[in-house]
């Protein structure tokens, strides 16, 4: 069971312990974070569920496919540590994940 | 002021299916959505991509579902009032009175919604001081196009609305196209397109960069952008398009009065009737015990919801369940009792 920590725009963090194999974007909704809309419920095409991946993480973990580059482009204020947290699976090699949720996601 | 048996706000695939229901049940439905094409999320946000649940049907893509949706009602000729957005829905007696944002009232026992996550919406530009220049010198779309002659124009976007309008406002406007990456989103045509006009001056690309700051008063004089190595340069700009899709707002549903869960609206299972009895909800809008935002989910709960709107409507008729195979006033409804057989 990964511990992942979210930390909001304005600096206030939160860490919940999920269970493998659930993604950030549902581990955020399961245990109510705010900051992640995920309106179209996790199938990358909305761009509502935008996290900034902790630089020491980013490189950690597995690289976006093509569909959510593109994808991020419609983000706002996407940055070189942004990912669609729909699309990033926890295992337990991941515990201690950080991610900012941005300002604004809708 | 429409009357009708029911209304149903949202032509996405459960709203078209529930015209179908409603349909052989011998209904007259009127349809409200806010974008210009029936679809909903499947149109609007995975045409093209591949959708693997739908009972009996391997494989199809959004677009190719919401055709066959449409196919699937043709008989009904059901109106569809498009570019509408439902703002009031009130109580009067037994009836319910929706109000559109185009100015439509409908009268109607029922109301169906089948509203998705809410109405699409374009992803306006997070900077405060664009919501003063928006509809005058920042446009989501493209309504008017002499207003866009003779302009200098930035248009932010990487994907195709970014790239066409580019090619096609080149023709009479100085474009520069900004993207925060240095990868584009367009047909190979398209891109090649797009590197000749670079070439002969007329589109100036800038990336990897994202706006910064506007500049100006009453009108735009400039903007700033800002490089991925925080270089701020500025452009000549009086005309801003901003292409970064649509987003969905939930808007007015949210106070009708309805018990909600979050964004979603409660619904019992029995007939997927809100706390109101005539407003249903149905599709990723509605929330009971268990609920799956599947299509197919979304095609039950209309199913269910058409048989107490029958009632609604029909109050002097007694309903009577019937299989499509064998009904004949079904076939005559679906336009298929031909003296042939």
């Amino acid at each position: 069971m990964p511990k992942i920590t979210f930390i909001n725009s304005s600096g206030d963090s939160k860490t919940v312990e999920v269970e493998n194999g659930l993604t950030v974007m549902e581990a955020s909704v399961q245990n109510n974070i705010p900051g992640i809309t995920a309106d179209c419920g996790g199938s990358m095409c909305c761009a509502t569920c935008h996290v900034y991946v902790k630089e020491e993480w980013f490189n950690k973990i597995e690289k976006p496919e093509s569909g959510e580059i593109d994808m991020l482009d419609m983000a706002y204020e996407p940055k070189k540590n942004s990912r669609l947290s729909c699309q990033i699976i926890l295992t337990d090699n991941m515990d201690g994940l950080t991610v900012t949720t941005p300002e604004k996601q809708a | 002021m429409i009357k009708t048996d029911a209304v149903i706000i949202g032509a996405g695939p459960v709203g078209l299916f529930a015209v179908h229901q409603l349909g052989i049940k011998g209904l007259k439905v009127e349809v409200i959505d806010n974008l210009d094409k029936a679809g909903g999320q499947c149109i609007e946000l995975y045409p093209d991509k591949p959708i693997y649940d739908i009972p009996a049907v391997p494989e199809c893509t959004g677009r190719e579902l919401t055709n066959n949706l449409i196919k699937q009602i043709s008989p009904f000729k059901t109106n569809f009032h498009f570019n509408q957005r439902v703002e009031e829905v009130f109580q009067d007696k037994d009836n319910w009175t929706i109000k559109t944002n185009g100015g439509k009232t409908f009268s109607t026992p029922n109301v169906i919604i089948a509203a998705g996550v809410g109405s699409f919406e374009p992803r306006k530009l997070i900077l405060k001081e664009a919501e003063k220049f928006e509809k005058k010198s920042i446009f989501y779309s493209v309504t008017n196009i002499n207003l866009l002659k003779n302009k200098n124009i930035s248009i932010f976007g990487g994907g195709d609305s970014a790239l066409d309008w580019a090619l096609e406002l080149s023709k009479t406007s100085k474009i520069t196209l900004i993207h925060r990456r240095n990868e584009f989103r367009g047909t190979p045509h398209t891109l090649e397109e797009i590197k000749k006009l670079e070439k002969s001056g007329r589109i100036s690309i800038k990336t990897p960069c994202q706006i910064h700051s506007i500049e100006g008063d009453s009108e735009i004089k400039s903007i700033e952008i800002k490089y991925d190595n925080e270089k701020i340069e500025k452009i000549k700009t009086d005309t801003i398009l901003s292409f970064f899709g649509l987003v969905m707002k939930l808007g007015p549903i949210a106070e009708w009065g309805l018990g909600m869960d979050k964004k979603t609206i409660l619904v019992n299972t029995d007939n997927f009737q809100t706390n109101k009895a005539g407003i249903f909800a149905a599709g990723d809008i509605c929330s009971y015990p268990g609920k799956l935002r599947l299509i197919l989910s979304g095609f039950h709960e209309v199913a269910l919801a058409s048989v107490e709107c029958f009632k609604r409507a029909r109050p002097d008729q007694k309903y009577r369940f019937e299989f499509t195979t064998g009904s004949k006033i079904i076939h005559e409804r679906l336009g298929k009792n031909k003296k042939s057989d």
